[in-house]
């Protein structure tokens, strides 16, 4: 609170008495008074639980990586590195290597992340720089509905309602995605994916034929599950770009298509990039839509329609039937989960603070 | 502004209190512990096998209507959690497809019965387009499509059993289990009882390490893969396989025979093995003419002694019950009904309960 905003709280606020008795102060008399033992008391009081709380989360962090940290300690020591570039998971022969998810992992999450980028950052674009309403104008002049006011409300509700729309995606649980991806997505794929295998097949992406899951439907639902997070983010930074910035573009001359992928796209390109890293985060740690998709094969392939594995989804399928080895091993596998992430969003950090310190002076 | 202030002592205890419990949780205590118990009605908590799971659901649900005093928590987490639980004495049962080794049922001090309650078959089910209605495998054509070594549908060791059959030029998708289970066991077991191939390579167990197979989480979830797959072949339950109407493939008995699965051949595969006193036996590879070869028993895990006397007496009068009405619902349900010896035998087996 700025003084002046809590001078004005203290002037609406009558201690004792039913308001309206003190509204006539007479003059040289100061209402103002410092503050209460009982208030600073709970100002303190509160500033500390804050505090606590805001540690008691780092702490629950370090928490849950001690504790894996901890079970996994006799696997590292049994596998060490070779577990990272092992490929077979064997827990008859206790012969445990991830490199297959951890591929499956990066290639699935890539892959979904560049198709929800680019469907995300249209919608962002679409839903902010006034395309319906410019749309609609043109069709109300022509149509000659102009002179009726309340339509003019219209294009911004629609906007709305499209917003609300995409956001909703993100209320849907994975499962159902996964289903959805099983009945829907796969066989709606597999014939132009089937195709492409086999005129353009000495392509490395498309080198299998798709049959059944594989990496492609899991990154397609992928995609669509963190088309929310990226539209959303990349179009508040879109609106948050400065009006000032907006007028001295059009200003200039700028054509529409020139002030956006110029001006406003690179200025918010900071939110856009932490929507993105949001959006690989959580690609990285899905697992039951991932699970049911793509295919939980130990293959390494460069094609498209091959099956694979993700950390995550090895982590399902193995836990609830794990013996004390198979156990240890899986808390390797979610260190090692843990540590793709942490540094996947240490670089976004770093990538955002230095697009951060470039765009310092529009501001 | 006033209650906000004075809402938010407690407010923040209560979560500097849930902070520490989550913190302090460890993994072992990850098993669900079931409903907080009534005054005066007696639950019973089992965890195990997801294959009986339908069967056991229907008895312990009719038992309770006759009963409504006597609730069961059935939670169907899988064999291997079954066998974990039980060992840990996290609950009153256990349920396995797979029987408990020796070592196994050495670490539980309160003593173990196995009681084999319902059998079901494992079957080869099938997607291939416009493909025949009957599929006739032989033991080498199986094995090897599960090994990878026969990739196509109209592979010549496929086709040689199956004259006057057209197969498509298709590629084979084998469908697994991605989950550890006992039904993997059942399957991996007989597998490596008739090829030597799958012995040295794969091998047996709950979960495997299956040559070029794409895996599904769950019966359901390889019943979805096989269905959705052109050129799919996977093992499922035969209850679930019936369900969902997926053609099975008849499979070469141990004497060369073609066998289809159904309930008559399953259960004299079943016949064909004679159970021992400890009512434990791995029916790898059944022999008969007549047998269907991939079968199995499940079991419900049991301590010998228990604490309470009441929850002793209440689990043996369901299991009872399982044994008796329970075993009409078996064929609906697409279960093998126990032979009536082996009810017998388990009857028996029952009183070493107390």
């Amino acid at each position: 609170m700025t003084p002046g905003e809590a001078g004005a709280a203290r002037d609406n606020f009558h201690p004792g008495g039913r308001p309206g008795d003190d509204l006539i102060v007479p003059k040289g008399v100061d209402i103002a008074q410092p503050p209460s033992a009982y208030e600073i008391g709970a100002d303190r009081l509160f500033r500390r639980c804050t505090l606590a709380v805001a540690w008691l989360t780092v702490i629950l962090v370090f928490c849950v990586i001690f504790s894996i940290t901890r079970q996994a300690m006799p696997s590292i020591r049994t596998y060490g590195l070779g577990f990272l570039s092992g490929t077979a998971w064997d827990s008859n022969r206790a012969q445990f290597g991830i490199l297959p998810a951890i591929v499956g992992t990066l290639y699935s999450s890539i892959l979904g992340l560049a198709i929800g980028t680019v469907f995300g950052l249209a919608i962002a674009i679409f839903l902010s720089e006034g395309f319906l309403s410019a749309g609609l104008d043109s069709a109300f002049s022509f149509l000659r509905l102009s002179e009726y006011s309340w339509l003019n409300s219209l294009p911004g509700r629609i906007e709305n309602l499209l917003k609300i729309t995409v956001e909703l995606l993100a209320a849907i649980p994975s499962v159902v995605y996964g289903l959805w991806g099983i009945f829907v997505v796969i066989p709606f794929v597999r014939p132009p994916a089937n195709w492409l295998h086999s005129h353009l097949g000495w392509i490395p992406f498309f080198s299998t034929g798709l049959s059944g899951p594989g990496l492609l439907p899991a990154s397609i639902v992928l995609a669509i599950m963190v088309l929310p997070t990226i539209s959303a983010i990349s179009r508040d930074a879109l609106v948050a770009v400065p009006p000032k910035l907006r007028e001295a573009a059009f200003g200039m001359g700028a054509t529409r298509w020139e002030a956006i992928l110029a001006i406003f796209v690179p200025t918010a390109a900071t939110g856009i990039f932490g929507a993105v890293i949001l959006g690989f985060g959580r690609a990285l740690g899905e697992t039951m839509a991932l699970a049911m998709l793509a295919g939980n094969a130990n293959i390494i392939s460069w094609s498209l329609f091959s099956p694979a594995n993700t950390l995550a989804a090895l982590l399902a399928n193995h836990f609830p039937e794990a013996d004390k080895i198979e156990v240890g091993a899986l808390m390797y596998v979610a260190l090692v989960l843990l540590a793709i992430t942490l540094v996947v969003n240490i670089i976004g950090t770093v990538i955002l603070q230095r697009a951060e310190a470039g765009l310092q002076g529009l501001r | 502004m006033r209650i906000a202030r004075n809402l938010l002592l407690p407010v923040a205890l209560l979560l500097i209190g849930v902070g520490y419990m989550t913190c302090g949780s460890s993994i072992e205590a990850r098993s669900g512990l079931g409903v907080a118990l009534a005054a005066d009605a007696i639950t019973l908590q089992g965890t195990g096998a997801t294959f009986p799971a339908p069967l056991y659901q229907k008895w312990f649900t009719e038992y309770n209507k006759a009963h409504p005093d006597v609730q069961i928590n059935y939670q169907a987490l899988g064999s291997g959690a079954g066998v974990k639980q039980f060992q840990q004495n996290l609950v009153d049962f256990g349920a396995s497809d797979a029987a408990m080794t020796d070592a196994e049922m050495a670490a539980v001090k309160d003593g173990v019965v196995l009681l084999p309650m319902t059998a079901g078959a494992i079957v080869l089910a099938y997607n291939i387009p416009d493909g025949p209605s009957e599929l006739k495998l032989s033991r080498e054509a199986y094995v090897g499509i599960f090994l990878g070594k026969i990739t196509q549908w109209n592979d010549p060791a496929i086709a040689k059993a199956n004259p006057g059959v057209k197969l498509p030029d298709t590629k084979i998708s084998v469908v697994v289990r991605s989950d550890g289970s006992g039904t993997t066991f059942v399957f991996t077991s007989h597998l490596s009882a008739i090829s030597d191939a799958w012995k040295s390579g794969p091998g047996a167990g709950k979960s495997v390490n299956f040559p070029a197979a794409v895996a599904g989480k769950g019966n359901p979830g390889v019943t979805a893969l096989i269905k959705e797959t052109p050129g799919a072949i996977g093992y499922v339950e035969y209850g679930y396989a019936v369900q969902t109407r997926m053609p099975m493939a008849v499979l070469q008995n141990k004497s060369g025979k073609y066998v289809k699965a159904d309930l008559a051949t399953g259960k004299d595969a079943l016949a064909s093995v004679e159970l021992p006193a400890n009512l434990r036996a791995w029916i790898t590879d059944p022999t008969g003419p007549g047998v269907y070869p991939i079968v199995t028993y499940t079991w419900l895990l049991c301590y010998r002694k228990y604490k309470d006397p009441k929850t002793a007496a209440t689990l043996k009068s369901v299991i009872q019950y399982g044994l008796t009405q329970g075993q009409s619902f078996s064929v609906d349900l697409g279960y093998i009904p126990l032979p009536a010896k082996v009810v017998d035998a388990v009857t028996r087996a029952l009183q070493q309960i107390s």
